[in-house]
């Protein structure tokens, strides 16, 4: 474990920004934000309360290219190379990689998703500014311990680092003021992480995560989806927000020569009316609260089933703050299940 | 993080293939004998199917409609959405891209010495006609052998040279019915449903394979519950939007399960916890 003051701590980050990597960073945008290029130290928001947009997009963004083709075939595959560090993630953020991890490597590789991550240098954070709807403690997220390089934790004068892994320790060579932690520093690390560990929580989950799937399993027809859903307007702002949803679409363009094109992946939604239609129109999830149930089913009970039953929902209130009519929040869905039809 | 070898396959890269023959089928549909440039054998199982790819419009998944037991294989491809659509445009000799094949199959190896009953709705022919074709050149091994074939309208008939063999043959019971009859048209009329009665063996021992339109099932199903066939030896396969082909991009989820990996065949049975299957 290193210790760096803030000053110290600054000049890493600007031989970070020195070094032939690309840094992304939490900024701020407006009164909020958001994870982008970082230019200069000064700029970068660890004391930020949560991003507009979950890191996910660095391991899976909004659009991405396949491959390429000239017209009648001859398919490339197009890898993205581009090495990164991702600067100050939060746990309940990384939980979500970590679980998109083991999603598109399992079964069948997928090598444009895993060659991203790999690029990665990621350093989080601990969170220091609780968000408006944040509930990780409920889940269990407000803290990690793997998927990271390094994590830094605020302790008022400075940070801890801890640089977990080869690429993490080779990063602290631009460090070189780093101190090793003291005893008394890492005291302070572990009290700002058992706060988190309760205080993250502005939605309190009245059971333990680990109950979710078992209480889904009695509440397929129960009326409540349909009394949220009544006034969805299936915009899918809580999967586009939602650092958990990894749905895509596949679509392909012909570039000007019209000769050439390229394949490319995006983020879609099960929310969206036509997520789930085939050709002919049929749609197979036409009802709105059909897919506002499938959207709470993957995050506490379909995809824990893939992930050896971690919950697929890590609290981070985005689709909370996203949704405009008020209807996307988990946990007031959860407790009027619990409270309706209890725990068995 | 999970580790995996970064020289591991593409798994969303096509590889080419090429259109040997391509024949008219109905208004809707175009049949299509197609062979890898590799020069391998696609190496699927009855009741699997590929994703088609068209280099600049898209991709669609397609069942394969061949027995195994032959060279190639065989695409019906109904001209239902842009992708089908610049396929129907394509000449004998274009390439196309293919992945798969993908997903679970029929039980092949299961219903050997059974007695089994095909049923059928309209483009639902072309998936369950791999499995017909391969009892049919297999057909010491799977004891009697049923048809039913119901389709729209006259126009609407499809692999006819093939059915007319069936229905020739003294080691398949094949009954076909129209839902609208016309003049050219001698046979039974009305919905598939109604020639379930006509069924030699019986049902309640068959091992009874449906494939047709959303609407179909419904309607199947219940005949099938008042014949006393037990769910566990119904097999139905399934039609859902499988965009990737490898349980991934989510569109063809049907609660939890991903119909392009653990299905499109599933037995009846084991889909009482999938309200959103039929």
């Amino acid at each position: 474990m290193w210790k760096l003051s803030k000053k110290d701590f600054q000049k890493f980050v600007t031989a970070m920004i020195g070094s032939d990597q690309q840094v992304v960073g939490v900024q701020a945008k407006g009164d909020r934000f958001a994870f982008g290029p970082l230019e200069q130290s000064e700029d970068l928001r660890l004391d930020y309360d949560v991003t507009l947009l979950p890191p996910k997009k660095y391991v899976l963004p909004q659009v991405e290219t396949l491959m390429t083709y000239k017209i009648g075939g001859d398919y490339q595959s197009e890898m993205a190379s581009e090495k990164l560090i991702l600067l100050g993630v939060h746990p309940y953020d990384l939980i979500a990689i970590n679980q998109m991890d083991k999603l598109f490597s399992q079964d069948q590789y997928d090598n444009h998703y895993m060659a991203r991550r790999k690029n990665i240098t990621m350093i989080a954070c601990d969170v220091v500014t609780p968000s408006q709807n944040v509930f990780a403690s409920s889940m269990g997220t407000a803290v990690v311990t793997e998927g990271y390089d390094i994590l830094i934790t605020e302790i008022g004068d400075g940070y801890v680092l801890d640089a977990a892994t080869d690429k993490g320790k080779a990063l602290m060579k631009l460090a070189p003021d780093a101190t090793e932690a003291s005893q008394d520093d890492l005291a302070k690390r572990k009290a700002v992480q058992d706060k988190n560990r309760t205080q993250l929580n502005k939605h309190p989950l009245e059971c333990k995560p680990s109950y979710l799937p078992k209480l889904l399993e009695r509440a397929y027809d129960h009326p409540i989806w349909e009394e949220k859903a009544r006034t969805c307007y299936s915009c899918g702002s809580c999967n586009t927000t939602c650092p958990t949803c990894y749905c895509f679409d596949v679509q392909d363009d012909v570039n000007w020569d019209l000769a050439t094109g390229k394949r490319w992946r995006a983020w879609d939604g099960c929310l969206l009316e036509n997520f789930a239609t085939v050709a002919g129109n049929h749609n197979f999830r036409k009802q709105r609260e059909s897919r506002f149930r499938h959207r709470l089913y993957r995050k506490a009970k379909y995809i824990p089933e893939k992930i050896g039953g971690e919950i697929a929902c890590v609290g981070c209130g985005r689709c909370i703050t996203a949704c405009i009519p008020d209807i996307a929040n988990p946990v007031a869905i959860y407790n009027a299940l619990l409270e309706d039809i209890g725990m068995e | 993080m999970c580790e995996g070898s970064g020289s591991q396959k593409d798994i969303y890269l096509p590889e080419l293939a090429t259109i040997r023959k391509k024949q008219k089928f109905t208004r809707l549909e175009m049949y299509y004998h197609v062979e890898l440039d590799s020069e391998k054998e696609l190496g699927h199982k009855a009741g699997q199917f590929v994703e088609v790819s068209i280099a600049g419009i898209g991709e669609a998944p397609i069942s394969i409609s061949s027995s195994p037991t032959q060279t190639g294989f065989e695409l019906v491809v109904r001209n239902a959405g842009s992708v089908t659509n610049a396929i129907h445009n394509l000449d004998t000799g274009a390439k196309i891209g293919i992945r798969g094949p993908f997903g679970k199959g029929y039980p092949v190896d299961e219903l050997k010495g059974k007695n089994i009953v095909f049923i059928c709705g309209g483009l639902g022919l072309a998936p369950q006609r791999s499995f017909i074709n391969y009892v049919l050149d297999n057909r010491d091994q799977y004891d009697d052998v049923e048809i039913l074939l119901g389709t729209k309208c006259f126009e609407d008939r499809f692999y006819v040279d093939e059915i007319t063999k069936w229905a020739q043959r003294s080691d398949v019971n094949f009954v076909e019915t129209l839902d609208v009859g016309c003049d050219q048209w001698k046979g039974n009329v009305g919905v598939v449903t109604t020639i379930i009665p006509k069924v030699k063996t019986d049902l309640s021992k068959a091992h009874v394979l449906v494939c047709g339109p959303p609407i179909m099932y419904k309607f199947v199903l219940m005949s099938l519950a008042e014949a006393k066939v037990p769910k566990e030896n119904i097999f139905v396969n399934l039609e859902r939007r499988m965009k990737c082909g490898v349980g991934k991009c989510g569109h063809c989820q049907m609660n939890n399960q991903y119909v392009c990996q653990s299905g499109p065949v599933y037995r009846f049975s084991e889909l009482g916890h999938v309200p959103e299957a039929i």
